[in-house]
Parts: structure tokens; sequence; C-alpha cells
């Protein structure tokens, strides 16, 4: 393989790898030793402990320190006359706009997200730039090719749907673990530690429709009364939503026809002893980071499951040690998964509303998993993964079009076969994003305000950051640094007004164009002005020719009661390599492996002349999983995502 | 595989928060027993480098090397283990430099060099570890040394791997193997036995399925020439070519297959390549680690018991090269 052809279009390739993590730091190791001599490399990342089982190039001293910088290095004491050019960045910030793409031969990325991908995604296209895409998790891993007009774009095969919770599920109808620890997390946690202006679905609506509580008694019932003895408050918090607020849950009886009924928990009955626990006046050190309820009440093993006693116990300290310990960041606190005090708290949370509803309880690993959506990862698969990446990056460097691969590293082999090499697919013609297909978008134009197209259409499913809205000529919305007050205070005024009032109004039968320029994303959007909207669509917008995968389950769990609204938590799910060896029906592979050659997509090499038509699968479906194992993450965001998947 | 387990061994707080990743991987359990592991390894090249660094962040108990040659230019080609330094190897091996360097992957784990040659080492010595890997032996030491963890009341796993230029191949005899497979909801108690190398390679072509990968035949007339011509592994050039399209004729009559299963083109590539191709060695070295990480742990299916991976095609199949009736 290593001709002297193949020597000087590496030896004079230039390199962009994105990501520095797991993947990165294999792939880092492989280019060096493979000959590249010019790579760049961006990550935003500074190294932690959990890192260092595999991110093989980061030791212990190196904690805090960007992932990048410290990469770079660790490669020069092996290559030293190679040059490693590392961006300790965000690769979303403008300056790596499209004339920086476009410098390089090939761009490599190890993400662990959706967003970041999407992103670079569209700047290898603008650039017009091979992306070698991969992505890992545990035992599993993928390779795939992505060259503009050649193959697919990474976005003309749909990614699956963000999985979405029923407000009420988590706030009333709990029937999975995941939805006690969102209960836990987003609302409770949030309630007690953080922003005390956020709104906050804590509270159960009653009987008779109405809120149990306006928001000024809310505030009230949460909130520590002047000198009230901190296991008296802990005590109250407990009883409050353990017990009472299940109650009035239980007043609903149209709610529990079919489902068991959960039962109210008080504190005097679990933990009849005041002042049964801890050490918390005992603890010496003062640094907040090694305040943790599990060390003042002796229990040592993260892995073990609590009863509901020490659940309890759990709760109540690590409250008390919120309040006695990190006073000061009560009001600012947000989860971190990484903060051991609040991973207590939100495990014993979870696992106490998981026994009153029935729902098995978990032990604090487990918990955390599923609250800080950890990813989890293995050296071995990330190095298979590396080393298939950077055999693609030479046949991409030579213009090897007949050769390119998506591979797939199985976890379990398919007819023999654990590395499985695929042909790409010819690009999707009704792809907006490559193929610049215009996507048709169903709304009540009288209703809905420009804010609400702007965050749920163009932002969330358009993925664009910098957007631009147009309607002929006229310039509705744009968002950046350099804009002068005028303007942003249109806009501003433009994001309240629903769409037919807008200084050109959009109604029915206009289309308007989207832009990103960053990422010279632009997209023409038809609007159909639709009067109803039922309960699956709960943003009263449907968006027609925007390909996404159909959701895994079908079950709908629970549509509303009374009518509520659905969806304020949401969660993105990034499934790596299953999403398209699992999915049949837009994938098809080698003979070999014996999957169902029954293909809607033609691959670069067939001579078929089937007309490819995305699936207008675009209900906002409500999934209910039963396998309860799936990682959840809250607000998207850049927050690792996965679907984990137990291979045990 | 089984490895004994004292009650009460739990993971210490250090190890938790260093393997959290791995171990929502494969478990606790998984994890201690990696710690009570020893492995030894043999020829530290690329490849080996590559399986050498997996184990040792994966946590095992210790990682024993050995090669006594000294480091050269040629040590460099695909290790990232050796660092280039004028005149800081005189005296040292590349088993030496490359334990410093291993040693910084994971403190946890032992990392020590023997001198001498391997297939010397006695019963004794290799009862110590659970894992015996090489890389770079000849057939005969290969023989020899997997005869020798048969031989031993206590069972030691043998793995031996090639990396020809952008070809590669894992062989794998864990003997009596059981394992708990997932079935479901349930999980059930698995065993599978295996052939030696000498049973394996003996196993004749024309029984083995008609689409068996053909370098499984290249690897082992490239195997046969370096035997009969009593050249050290690695010894051969392109210049041999015609002998060895000789000797795959040869073969192929005696095996009664056509020479067809073994393309003049692999061959050509298999001799021409004499480095191994650095991508190739971390594939190999991945899938090398996770094999012996889920021997170790005891669950899952291992491989059995050729796995073999061509750049060109992109393939990595598992073939089983085995004689039907002594299976299990």
């Amino acid at each position: 393989m290593a001709s002297t052809q193949q020597l000087a279009a590496v030896k004079g390739a230039k390199v962009l790898m994105v990501g520095a993590g797991g993947i990165g730091c294999e792939l880092l190791k492989t280019l060096a030793l493979s000959g590249f001599q010019d790579i760049h490399i961006i990550d935003l990342d500074t190294i932690e402990v959990s890192n260092l089982n595999r991110q093989f190039l980061f030791r212990k001293s190196h904690v805090g320190l960007s992932k990048a910088k410290v990469a770079r290095d660790a490669v020069l004491e092996f290559r030293p006359h190679i040059s490693i050019t590392p961006y300790h960045a965000n690769v979303k910030d403008p300056k790596f706009n499209v004339d920086f793409f476009k410098e390089f031969n090939v761009v490599l990325n190890g993400l662990d997200n959706l967003d970041a991908r999407r992103h670079v995604n569209r700047l290898c296209l603008a650039a017009d730039v091979p992306l070698i895409e991969s992505g890992t998790t545990g035992f599993l891993g993928q390779v795939t090719v992505h060259v503009k007009g050649k193959t697919e774009c990474y976005e003309c095969q749909p990614k699956p749907a963000p999985k979405t919770y029923p407000v009420c599920t988590i706030t009333s109808t709990p029937s999975k673990f995941v939805h006690c620890i969102v209960w836990a997390k987003e609302l409770l946690f949030a309630k007690l530690f953080g922003d005390k202006n956020q709104d906050n679905d804590l509270n159960v609506r009653s009987a008779d429709g109405a809120s149990s509580s306006s928001s000024e008694d809310a505030v009230d019932v949460f909130e520590r009364r002047n000198d009230e003895d901190i296991e008296q408050y802990g005590r109250r918090i407990y009883d409050h939503v353990f017990g009472y607020n299940i109650e009035k849950a239980l007043s609903n009886e149209e709610t529990w026809k079919n489902r068991t009924r959960p039962k109210p928990i008080y504190s005097k009955d679990i933990l009849p002893d005041i002042r049964e626990n801890g050490n918390s006046d005992k603890v010496v050190s003062d640094d907040p980071s090694s305040v943790s309820a599990m060390s003042s009440l002796g229990f040592k093993n993260p892995q073990d499951v609590w009863s509901l006693a020490d659940n309890s116990k759990i709760f109540i300290e690590a409250l008390k040690l919120f309040f006695l310990k990190r006073e000061k960041e009560i009001g600012g606190l947000s989860f971190d998964k990484d903060d051991q005090l609040a991973v207590e708290f939100v495990t014993a949370a979870a696992n106490i509303r998981a026994s009153s509803f029935g729902i098995p309880v978990h032990s604090l690993f487990e918990a955390k998993g599923i609250a800080g959506n950890i990813i989890h990862a293995v050296a071995t698969t990330n190095a298979i993964i590396a080393g298939l990446i950077v055999i693609e990056a030479i046949k991409v460097l030579q213009n090897d079009v007949a050769k390119y691969r998506m591979t797939y590293c199985l976890e379990h082999p398919s007819r023999k076969t654990l590395l499985m090499p695929v042909e790409p697919f010819e690009p999707n013609q009704s792809c907006y994003v490559c193929s610049n297909t215009p996507l048709t978008l169903e709304v009540n134009t009288s209703v809905t305000k420009l804010r609400d197209f702007v965050d749920k259409i163009v932002r969330a499913k358009l993925g664009m950051n910098l957007p631009l809205i147009m309607h002929g000529a006229s310039l509705l919305y744009e968002f950046g640094d350099d804009l002068d007050e005028d303007m942003v205070a249109n806009y501003e005024a433009n994001l309240e007004k629903v769409l037919s009032e807008l200084p050109s109004g959009i109604t029915g039968g206009t289309t308007i164009t989207v832009e990103d320029l960053q990422q010279e994303l632009s997209c023409n959007i038809n609007i159909k002005q639709r009067e109803d909207f039922d309960e699956k669509e709960p943003d009263g917008m449907v968006l027609i020719g925007w390909t996404q995968a159909p959701p895994t389950e079908k079950e709908n769990n629970g549509s509303a009661e009374n009518g509520e609204s659905n969806l304020t938590i949401t969660e993105e799910v990034e499934v790596v390599a299953e999403e398209v060896v699992l999915d049949k029906k837009s994938s098809s592979v080698d003979d070999a492996a014996g999957v169902d050659p029954a293909a809607k997509k033609r691959k670069l090499s067939e001579l078929s002349n089937l007309p490819i038509s995305s699936s207008a699968n675009e209900e906002k479906v409500i999934l209910d999983d039963d396998d309860g194992d799936d990682v959840v993450v809250i607000h998207g965001g850049d927050i690792d995502t996965g679907k984990k998947k137990k291979l045990f | 595989m089984r490895l004994e387990m004292e009650d009460g061994d739990e993971l210490t707080e250090q190890e938790t928060a260093l393997y959290d990743r791995q171990i929502r991987v494969w478990g606790a359990d998984a994890q201690r027993r990696l710690s009570k592991a020893h492995v030894l390894v043999a020829g530290m090249k690329g490849t080996i480098a590559e399986f050498c660094k997996n184990v040792v962040l994966a946590g095992i108990g210790s990682l024993t090397l050995v090669d006594d040659r000294e480091v050269t230019e040629e040590s460099l080609n695909a290790n990232f283990l050796i660092a280039p330094d004028e005149g800081g190897f005189v005296g040292r091996s590349v088993a030496e430099v490359c334990c410093d360097s291993l040693k910084h992957f994971n403190p946890m784990v032992r990392v020590s060099v023997e001198k001498g040659e391997i297939s010397t080492f006695d019963e004794n010595f290799y009862s110590k570890f659970d894992f015996i890997v090489v890389t770079g032996v000849s057939l005969k030491e290969k023989r020899l040394i997997n005869e020798k963890c048969r031989k031993l009341s206590k069972r030691v796993a043998f793995y031996s791997v090639e990396c020809r230029d952008s070809c590669g191949e894992i062989f794998a005899d864990l003997q009596n193997h059981t394992y708990a497979k997932k079935k479901l909801d349930e999980t059930i108690d698995c065993q599978i036995l295996y052939p030696s190398y000498e049973e394996a390679i003996a196993v004749p072509w024309r029984t083995l399925p008609k689409r068996t990968a053909k370098l499984y035949f290249a690897m082992r007339v490239i195997e046969k020439f370096e035997e009969l011509d009593e050249r050290g592994p690695g010894g051969i050039s392109l210049s041999d070519l015609p002998e060895v399209l000789k000797l795959r004729n040869q073969l192929c009559q005696m095996q009664s297959v056509n020479e067809s299963l073994v393309p003049d083109s692999l061959l050509e590539r298999l001799i021409a390549g004499s480095l191994e191709f650095p991508p190739v060695c971390a594939i190999l070295g991945g899938i090398l680690g996770q094999e012996v990480i889920k021997a170790i742990s005891g669950k899952g299916e291992p491989l059995k018991n050729f796995f073999l991976f061509d750049a060109m095609d992109g393939k990595g199949i598992i073939e089983n090269i085995s004689n039907h009736d002594a299976d299990s």
C-alpha cells in the first residue's frame, strides 16, 4: 500500500483534525506514524481524569490543560520533525470559516456531538473539502467518507430524532428510571439550587385542573425560611415532593385509571430518628469539591444499590451539605456530572421517586451515567477506528473514488465479519444541506411568533448558529456581533411579532430564505398556512422535507391529560454506529453480510435510476423506550450524548 | 479462562475514577479480573506496541516484555513507544525502551522486561502468565511456544499476530474456554474448544469453506517459505517472489486446490511490504486487545480462531480453521 505515489500524497497533505479526545489521540498518533507532516487540531476541552483510560497521550499531571496542546506535545516526542498546530477553541468559532477550511486537503472528525458534526459538515461542503466522519461507543464504531457531489454529505442520512418526554410524564406519571432522573435533575435540583427566576414545572396539577399553587406559593414552599433548621428544611422538602405532591397527584382519579398508583412517602416513616445521620458538622475540609454525603454517612461503594432509607439519608444529608458548605453557590448551580454532591443528591431524589412509583432503583454509578450522559468508552475501539480513518484519508488524498468505503466495526461478527466495509451512497437529492432542496413549513402564521420559528426550527432543527432570515429583499432577523443598536432593536421587535404581522408579512404561499453565512448554508422554506395542530405537534409547526429518522420505538407514551402542553424537556440522543448498521431501510451492505438488499439509495457504482425521496416523517413523536438504558441529555447544547447499550 | 478471584476484592477509589468509562462497558467485575491478569509479549513491533498500550490502559495486573534486539531506525517504524534519541539507546533493548514508555500510560500496571528468547523459557516461567502474545516468530517457534502453553496444567492462552504491509493476521488458542453469553434476558454459560496452531494449520485446505479469506492461505505459503528457506521472519524480499510462487503451486497441488486460491498479487504485496503499516497495526492491536480483555473477563464470545484484515478490501474477517470433529 505504501507506494511512492501514496507516500508523496501523504507527505504533502495538510490535514485538519476536529477533536483531540478518544478518537483524536489515537488518530493523531497513527497519522504521525503514517508519515503525515502537517496536522492541525481543534479541541475546546481540557483534560479530565476519566479521559485517562483511553486518551493515552495525556497523564494525570495534565488534568486541566488543553487537550489539543498536550496531544501535540506528546506526539512530537516520537515524531519531532512534523508540524502539529493545536487550537484550544470551539470549532464553531467564526474564525474557522470557509477560508480556513479551504486550506486543508481533508478534514477528520473525532467529535462527540451531533451539533458540531453538522456544523463541520456544512463548512466542508462550502469549502469543497472531503470530510471523514467517525464515532465510537463501547465496542461499536464506524468511519464514513463524505465528498461533495460524489457521496452523501453527513446530513443526507437521517439522524435519529431527539428523544422527548412530555412534561406530564416527568412531573406526574413517570414509568421509567430515566423519568425520575430528569425530574430530580431538571426540576428538583434546579428548583432548590438553581436560578430562582427560571420557570419550573415542579408543581403538580390538582384535580380541578388548576396548578396546585400559584407561582408565589411555589417559591414559598421550596425556599428555606429564615433560621429554619437545616434538618427540618430538608425533611420539609422531602415531605412536600415525595409526600404532599404525590397525594395531590393521586387526587386526580383519571390519571391513575390504567396506571399503578404511586405511594406517598414521608420522612417520619422512613427516617424516624432526627439527626440519625452523618458527620456533616465534623467535616474537616472546607474544599467544596470534597464535600460528599456518601463520605459523611460512610457509604463507600458507588456501585451499591441503596435502600429507600439509605437514599433518604443521602437526600437529606446532601441537601444539608449544600446549605452548610456551599451556600454561596445556591441560586446559581446547574447540574454537573463531576459534582459529586450534586450527583448524590440527584441519585437519591430519583431513587426515592422511583420507589414511590414502583420503578426499580439504581446505583449512584448508574444514575450518574444517565444524568450525566456519560458515553461509555474504551481505547481499543478508538484505535481500530483511527486506523480505518487513516486508511480512508489516504484514499481520499489520492482521489481513489472507487475505493472509498464506509466501515463499520461491529460488536459481534455478522457472517464472520467484524469490520464491514460498504460503498458510500451518492448524495441524497432531497438533502436540504448539500442538494439545496427547499423545505416546507406548515404553520399558523397568525399565531406563531418569529422567535419560535428561530428557536425551534432554524436553530434546533436546521442546526444554524448565526442565522439570517430574509423574505425577498427584506431582512427580518439576523444574529451576530457587529450589528448596530437600531438593527438589534428592530430584530428584537420582530421576534415578538407573529409571522403574518412582520414588516413583510409571512403568510401561506410565501417563500422565505434562512441562511448561516458561516456555514454557507442557505435554505428556502415554503410557507404553508395551517390552522390546527394536535398534541403530537406541540411546536405548532411542522417542517417537511427535513429528513428525520423514524423513531426506533413506536409506542406513544400517554399523551397529555387536561390538554397541557407536552414538551419543554427535550433530549438529544446520538447514536453512533448502530443507527446505520441496524437501520436496514436506508443502508445496504455487501452480500457477505446478508442484510436486506432492498436499498432505497444508490451506491456509487450502481447503475439503477431509482429516484430518492425522503420520508416526510415529521411528527415530534413521544418516545417511550422499553429498555430503560438510554442515556439522557437535557436541553441539547454541547453536552456529550450517547446511546448506551449494555454489552453484557 | 477463569482467573481466581478473592472475595471482597473491591476496586479502589482511584481505579473507579480512572476506569469509569470502561467499567460502563464491561462492568466492575471484569475490571477486577483484569487487575489480576498477567500478560507476556514477545516482539516489540508496531502491532504489539498497540496491543500493549491497549491492555495497559485497560488495567491488567502485569505486562512483561521480551525483545532483546537493539534499537535501530527500523524499530521506530510504526512504534510510538520509542522516541528518536541519538545515542540514547546504547546498551538498551527495544523492550527496555518500550517498557519505560508503557509505564507512564497507567501507573497501576506493573510493566517489566524479561531478557532472553521466549522459546527457551521453561514451563515454570510460562506458568506465571495467563496470556502469551507473540509476533515475528518463525513457524517452528510458534509451534513450540504454543505447545508449551498447552502442556501446562494451568491454562495459558496463546496468541500470535503478524502484520505484513497492509495485511494482518491474528491467531488465538484459548484451549478450553468458558464464557458467559447474554441471550435476551438471561445469561448462559458456553464453552469453546480451540485447536493448537499446529492442528489448525494442518487442516486440509480443500475442507475449508469456499469463501475462506485468501489471506489465510497466502500467509501459510509465506510462513512455509520462510521455514524451508530458514529465513528469519521478515527476511523475505521481492527477489524471492518466483520461488514463493513455485512453493505456492506445490502446496496447492498437495492440498488439491486451485492456485487461484492464493493470488500472485497478494503474495507479491505481502513479500514486498516488509514493514508494518501503522493504521493496520492500530486495527490489529485493537482487535487483539479487545480479545484478550474479553477472554479475561469471561464475558462475550471470543474469536475463534483466526482474524484476517486486508486494507485493500477493508474487510476484517474471522475464520474458524479447525477440524469439525474437534469442535465442541
